[in-house]
């Protein structure tokens, strides 16, 4: 524990020192970095000897402010959630040597990197506080260090705007979360969290929905995922990194911690996050893939990916309320592997995103092209990243959504039929797979294959070596879970029983995911078999000469402006999902025999956000002005009506 | 447990390129024509092998990597099918869901390897090629929930296990016949068959999977050809276990039912080529979405 605590402290006041260096110099960034490394690793050596030690481990310190205590509680829930993000942290903090440096960036370097160990530190707190009040105080830090993130560019309009949206929605959340801790302390008498499964559930159902509101809106479940793809877009790469691939995860994480409390789930808890989890799904893919902002991109992915944490988490509820232990430990073990997946290999994608951005300086995908062969590690990196987001083995994604697509495979096994309609979480998950496949072919393909389609791609110089360690660091680690799944199972085992504490006595906790090696074996099979055949082939067309045109059907002047591009490609099913997501056109009508030269441009607006919120507030910003208008209207015998008015009501008041 | 891993494999990499063959035929006899000799696909193969090859100066090492995984995928995937009675070689609870990502990262690969020789006629596949399997992904996923339903167990053994045959006689068996039809139709658009692509077209515009490959020559060519034989036979057997549900108990009787089940399926294939036009592209997603509700009916059946 101590070990945690001095890395959370470290991390926590990494940037400090910097504030008193040259703005500059090298000095301050290069402590700052080493300082988050330093807290990060003694954390997770914390952490990791917390786990080997068997119990979880307690710190109880009191605290001036009333009703707080200075509580933390490491267990192997926490730890789940805890290990991927020094991973991230420190990984991101090496990056920005490379991606944000001092001398570049003089004005917003050093904020940028005291907020940076701020939030990371926050986390850490959130993670392990044991008390509603510190857990409240920590949250805070969080969303207001991740707002100045958010506006590390705050020159520019977007970053402003992106970073005021993020701070409406992470304190319309964090409101909501004050009205649920205050319920949570009247049914148990104190701030102190209540042990896992103390609490009688069934008269718990606004503290149920004031916690998915508030840790739905940190987590990005649709519908409350609008501030997410603006303020990731907005955010430098690192930033992004940390913000999509850990902070989403607290809500996660404090969703999974209030449902722990409760003894008895209600089923419609589970069937609400379940129908949450498949509409996140299925529309953060398909709103993904009518972007053309790389980092826009990536962010309705997180959407997606959230979803389908919460499909695992609800099927995992159901396994409660209808008490087929099997199905909890199945589908919490896929959600929580699912949590550090996505923190794995979204922070990779984010990062290899990053050096693509700052080689060509653009967002727009259509402006790529032909990458690869000028950024290589980037690519490989990316690649890697792309290909275990869609589930695809030899890499991590695909052993979570495996677990939670057993988890709903068990359900049609069910005694009861409502149970076994949570199947169709199957069916769903399928497609979202499928639509998160044909996005990541668009986007590999577009970015690094191909010709450069715009000057600014044919740029000639891969990532620096401080941006390509964590690049391939993480890729390792998405490797590592691919391959080697087996080597997590008992943590995953026990994070379920801290979760569920009756699952451990109702079944067999390694039979159910004692194919897990299996699966690992399968991947190096087609890794190797990849290779072989591979290496071949190389060698056999080694002599081939390289030096023709792509056939253009006997086109004879082809250019690289006639590529089919990002949008192109999305088009055809991008027009099948017409109906959830109303892609904007603009030109591309021809006139004539010989039409002059015209323009086309989609756009896809969030269907939340830009549809039904913006265009909301301002008709009820409109309304109110006009109801203003007419009650203040400047005429003084209305205002002495008013009087009169009121006189009236108070005495009616009085004499009643 | 050897003699099944090398009979599956002897069976899966000899007999694959014959299918197309017999497509061919069949094809050709409806026209009332001769047509090219059943072995052709055979000769086609070693004629390619032996060839060298040309390469876009556009592409890169991701160009390879597409008929690299088209051949891989599916010999991988194979251990987990059963062939008609023949047990497969390697099971594990749960192996279903390994078997149609493995064709994921099949398609993944094909796709970027079209893409990367920049050329929009296969930019163009490649969407289409990606839209459509992703419709079909559902239905793959209700039919494996119909068979899961029925069967107890959660691998590809048990799904098409000997059970089969006592359910087509039961009530299940309504459920059973239309899990036939839809894998049937994912068989015809996972293979790029009549009426959702047609593998003869010669206008590069009307083509989806074959316009991906344009640029490939020699032995990538072979490959690509090869896998697409491999995967047919692959994601046929489940069709052809699915007709014929027998256990005849020797090994030679299993194999030869087998083997007779799935000519009869390319012979099938080859008389919906010769006798159906292919589909407008816009239809194709439209009979798929029904054939997805086909499947979700056949499973509210089971689940019932």
């Amino acid at each position: 524990m101590i070990w945690f605590v001095a890395g959370m402290l470290m991390t926590a006041l990494s940037g400090v020192p910097g504030l008193f260096a040259s703005r500059h110099g090298h000095g301050g960034e290069r402590l700052a970095c080493l300082l988050v490394l330093a807290g990060v690793a003694s954390a997770a050596a914390g952490v990791v000897a917390v786990l080997a030690g068997g119990a979880p481990a307690l710190l109880n310190q009191p605290w001036s402010v009333p009703g707080g205590e200075l509580a933390l509680r490491l267990d192997p829930l926490a730890a789940i959630f805890i290990l991927p993000l020094c991973l991230v942290v420190g990984g991101g903090a090496l990056y920005g040597l490379g991606y944000w440096p001092q001398r570049d960036h003089p004005g917003n370097g050093r904020r940028f990197r005291l907020f940076y160990g701020l939030l990371g530190a926050a986390m850490m707190l959130v993670l392990s506080a044991d008390n509603s009040l510190l857990f409240l105080f920590a949250w805070e830090v969080m969303a207001v260090a991740a707002f100045f993130l958010v506006t590390t560019e705050q020159e520019r309009a977007e970053a402003r705007r992106a970073g005021f949206i993020y701070l409406v929605s992470a304190h319309a959340g964090a409101l909501a979360l004050f009205a649920l801790f205050v319920l949570l302390a009247q049914e148990t008498g104190s701030m102190h969290f209540p042990a896992a499964a103390s609490l009688a559930g069934g008269s718990a159902t606004l503290i149920f929905l004031l916690g998915l509101f508030g840790f739905g809106f940190k987590a990005g479940l649709m519908p409350l995922h609008i501030w997410l793809p603006i303020a990731h877009a907005a955010a430098p790469s690192h930033a992004s990194a940390l913000l999509s691939g850990i902070v989403l995860k607290t809500g996660i994480y404090g969703l999974l911690r209030l449902t722990s409390f409760f003894a008895v789930i209600p089923a419609w808890w589970g069937w609400t996050v379940l129908l949450l989890g498949v509409l996140s799904g299925i529309f953060g893919v398909a709103l993904a893939l009518a972007q053309h902002d790389l980092k826009r991109l990536l962010a309705y992915h997180s959407v997606e990916n959230i979803g389908i944490i919460a499909i695992g988490i609800g099927l995992a509820l159901l396994g409660r309320s209808y008490d087929v232990a099997e199905l909890t430990l199945l589908g919490m073990a896929g959600a929580l592997l699912h949590v550090v997946n996505h923190g794995l290999f979204k922070s990779l994608l984010f990062l290899s995103a990053g050096s693509v951005v700052h080689a060509t300086g653009t967002r727009e995908l259509d402006h790529y092209g032909g990458l690869l062969r000028r950024q290589p590690w980037t690519a490989v990196c990316f690649l890697g990243g792309a290909v275990a987001i869609c589930g695809l083995p030899p890499f991590n994604g695909f052993v979570s959504e495996w677990l939670i697509y057993l988890a709903a495979f068990r359900a049609i096994s069910g005694d009861e039929l409502s149970l076994r309609l949570a199947v169709l979480a199957a069916p769903a998950l399928a497609l979202t797979g499928g639509l998160a496949l044909a996005c990541f072919v668009k986007v590999f393909g577009v970015t690094f294959l191909g010709e450069p389609r715009t000057p600014a791609a044919a740029v000639n110089h891969d990532a620096a070596p401080s941006m390509r360690g964590p690049m391939v660091g993480l890729l390792l680690a998405c490797a590592w879970i691919g391959l080697l799944p087996g080597t997590l199972a008992p943590l995953l085992q026990q994070a379920v029983v801290h979760w569920a504490p009756t699952t451990g006595a109702a079944v067999n906790l390694t039979a159910p995911l004692a194919p897990l090696p299996l699966v690992g074996a399968a991947g190096w099979g087609l890794l190797l078999l990849l290779l072989g055949l591979g290496w071949w082939l190389q060698r056999r067309t080694r002599k081939a000469p390289r030096n023709v045109a792509t056939w253009g059907c006997g086109y004879l002047a082809p250019t690289p402006r006639m590529q089919y591009t990002a949008s192109s490609f999305a088009d055809f099913l991008v027009s099948q999902f017409r109906f959830g997501l109303w892609t904007e056109r603009h030109g591309g009508k021809v006139h004539g025999l010989f039409p002059v030269a015209g323009e086309f441009s989609t756009h896809t607006p969030d269907a939340v956000l830009d549809r039904v919120l913006l265009p909301g507030s301002r008709r009820l910003a409109k309304w109110s002005s006009w109801l203003r208008a007419r009650v203040q209207n400047g005429l003084i015998p209305t205002y002495l009506l008013y009087v009169a008015l009121t006189l009236l009501f108070l005495l009616v008041m009085v004499a009643r | 447990m050897a003699t099944h891993f090398l009979l599956h494999l002897v069976l899966l990499l000899c007999f694959a390129p014959l299918l197309q063959g017999v497509i061919v035929k069949t094809k050709a006899l409806f026209a009332g024509r001769a047509g090219a000799p059943l072995l052709q696909p055979y000769y086609d193969l070693a004629r390619l092998l032996r060839k060298d090859c040309v390469f876009s100066r556009t592409t890169t090492w991701v160009f390879l990597a597409g008929p690299v995984a088209g051949v891989v995928v599916p010999v991988l995937a194979s251990l987990f099918m059963p062939f008609g009675a023949l047990p497969a070689p390697l099971s594990f609870t749960g192996d279903l869901l390994l078997f149609v990502y493995l064709f994921g990262v099949a398609r993944f690969f094909t796709v970027a390897s079209a893409l990367d020789t920049g050329s929009s006629f296969e930019g163009m596949g490649g969407a289409r090629e990606v839209t459509f399997s992703c419709l079909a992904e559902p239905i793959v996923l209700f039919c494996l929930m119909v068979l899961a339903g029925i069967a107890d167990g959660l691998s590809l053994t048990a799904l098409f296990g000997p059970h089969l045959a006592d359910a087509w006689r039961g009530p299940e068996g309504f459920s059973l016949g239309l899990v036939l039809v839809c894998l049937f139709v994912v068989l015809l658009v996972e293979n790029s068959r009549i009426p959702f692509d047609d593998p003869n077209t010669h206008l590069e515009l009307t083509m989806v999977h074959e316009v991906m490959v344009l640029d490939h020559s020699g032995p990538p060519l072979a490959l690509v050809l090869y896998g697409a034989a491999l995967k047919l036979m692959v994601l046929g057997a489940p069709v052809v276990r699915l007709l014929l549900p027998f256990t005849s108990g020797s090994l030679a009787g299993d194999t030869l039912v087998f083997l007779a089940g799935m000519l009869l399926l390319a012979v099938l294939i080859g008389v919906v080529e010769s006798t159906m036009a292919r589909l407008r592209l816009i239809r194709i997603p439209q009979i798929l979405v029904g054939t997805s509700l086909l499947a979700g009916f056949a499973l509210v059946l089971v689940l019932r």
